[in-house]
């Protein structure tokens, strides 16, 4: 059990418990990158969040390449982070997964040692730190960029942030999107969006921009009639996360599909 | 250079448990028990920002008795075990006996080797998948771990509150009869304890994964109307 002396203390930081007791999360050895040898991972693709009048909404596609294939099709880059916020990501799969597991747990960490949970700008900050301890890697290849969304508490409104490969933290006011497909994403969320977007019209814009996306690039998963898969699509507000079910999403692809099949 | 007196080891022992036994006993009980589905903690306390009872992990619980800031000295070196154990191994991985057998190894070192032994109890207590699951462990200043079934009781007056526990308490209790039985057996026959001085919380098997809530003063006074 481990117990620190006061000057010694690492509050409630747990990556710097980590480090205290001996444990270091990510490792530290990476060799210089040679051209035209670099290490081909699993990429994670398009993630869009969107505010609308009592929240947010996010949503990603399930699927992860290598190069040109598909290395899994069901990947859940949308995770919920706490019970009022989420992360989405897009770049290397490892190093993202471990960061939002990093994230996860030091979050509850700070919650149950400190007694109440951060602030949601908080939580952006951390994450940002955490994107920035990344950042060795990211010269090797292995960017990691995040999209983080949630639902601010103290000022009853959904709030977003767009992150870039050094750590740098963006406020977005509308919409963000991140990941391969994220140049179609955003287009379409451009079209679609207004300041009075209610949480069924985000869903559905949400949708509409990961179609797109998976239309034009390939890199992107669309809906996988086949096999069931759906993307991760949750809505956050006031009452926390909400995961929405297949069985709503395949209705709302269905719609979109039919609107497609008239153009 | 002057030779410290001699005391003898068994005098020794006997003052320090006094000493933390007085500690104890000036602070208000608290009460654990099972019910359906889980474990609720009542416990007598004034204020409403210091807690006595707090999560640890997922499906387990701390409760502290005594000193403020020694049983939160342990209770954040708990929440810090179980979430390094979770992170290295999984969060299957984390129960309230290897817990409570680490807490026990840390009182009873701090007991024996330092210049003062804590003046805490404090309660380890966990929620199972099912209702066998279900265990609690109470851990003395000493270091000594007692582990309860279905009913625990720590702090001041804790025979006298565990022999009315032992009275009322049933299997298949719901949830407020479960504060009911928990509030009654902290104040006994002649004395009232009003909601404003009561910090409850639950342990449930139906909250998903972090079992822990808080149960707060509108909830609560809907229990005890």
């Amino acid at each position: 059990m481990p117990f620190f002396t006061p000057g010694d203390d690492p509050g409630s930081n747990f990556p710097e418990l980590l480090r205290r007791i001996g444990m270091t999360s990510h490792s530290s050895v990476l060799t210089p990158a040679v051209p035209g040898h670099e290490l081909s991972v699993p990429h994670a693709t398009t993630c869009v969040a969107v505010k609308f009048a009592d929240g947010v909404v996010m949503a990603g596609d399930r699927r992860a390449t290598s190069g040109n294939l598909i290395s899994h099709r069901t990947m859940e880059k949308v995770v919920q982070a706490d019970r009022h916020s989420a992360v989405a990501i897009a770049g290397a799969a490892g190093p993202a997964m471990e960061m939002v597991k990093m994230f996860q747990l030091q979050l509850e960490h700070y919650e149950k040692v400190e007694g109440n949970a951060l602030s949601l700008e908080g939580k952006a900050n951390q994450l940002s730190a955490m994107v920035r301890g990344n950042l060795p890697a990211a010269m090797q290849g292995m960017v990691v960029v995040p999209i983080f969304a949630g639902f601010d508490l103290r000022r009853s409104a959904g709030r977003l942030w767009d992150f870039d490969a050094t750590g740098g933290r963006y406020e977005e006011r509308d919409f963000v999107s991140t990941g391969s497909g994220s140049l179609h994403a955003s287009t379409v969320m451009k079209v679609g969006y207004h300041p009075e977007l209610g949480r069924d019209e985000a869903l559905q814009l949400a949708c509409r921009a990961l179609w797109e996306a998976a239309d034009a690039d390939s890199a992107t998963g669309g809906p996988d009639v086949l096999r069931g898969i759906y993307p991760v699509v949750a809505a956050i507000d006031v009452d926390g996360w909400e995961r929405i079910d297949d069985v709503d999403l395949f209705t709302r692809f269905d719609s979109i599909r039919e609107e497609a099949s008239h153009r | 250079m002057s030779q410290p007196f001699y005391v003898a080891p068994e005098q020794m022992m006997k003052d320090r448990a006094d000493y933390a036994r007085k500690g104890i006993a000036r602070g208000r009980a608290l009460v654990a028990l099972r019910y359906t589905e889980g474990l609720v903690i009542v416990a007598e306390n004034g204020s409403d920002t210091l807690r006595k009872v707090s999560e640890i992990y997922d499906r387990i619980a701390f409760a502290g008795v005594g000193k403020y800031n020694e049983f939160d000295q342990l209770r954040v070196a708990g929440v810090r075990a179980a979430d390094l154990k979770g992170f290295q191994y999984s969060r299957d991985d984390v129960d309230a006996r290897s817990l409570a057998n680490s807490y026990a190894q840390m009182l009873g070192n701090i007991f024996t080797h330092e210049m003062k032994p804590m003046e805490v109890e404090i309660l380890v207590a966990e929620v199972g998948l099912a209702e066998e699951g279900d265990q609690m462990f109470h851990l003395l200043y000493d270091g000594t771990v007692v582990d309860a079934r279905d009913y625990a009781a720590i702090g001041g007056d804790a025979e006298a509150v565990r022999e009315r526990l032992a009275a009322t308490w049933s299997a298949g209790l719901g949830r407020s009869a479960a504060v009911h039985v928990g509030l009654n057996a902290l104040s006994g026959p002649d004395r009232e304890i009003s909601a404003a001085e009561l910090e409850v919380a639950e342990l449930s098997r139906s909250h998903g994964r972090r079992c822990f809530s808080r149960i707060d003063a509108t909830e609560l006074a809907a229990i005890l109307a």
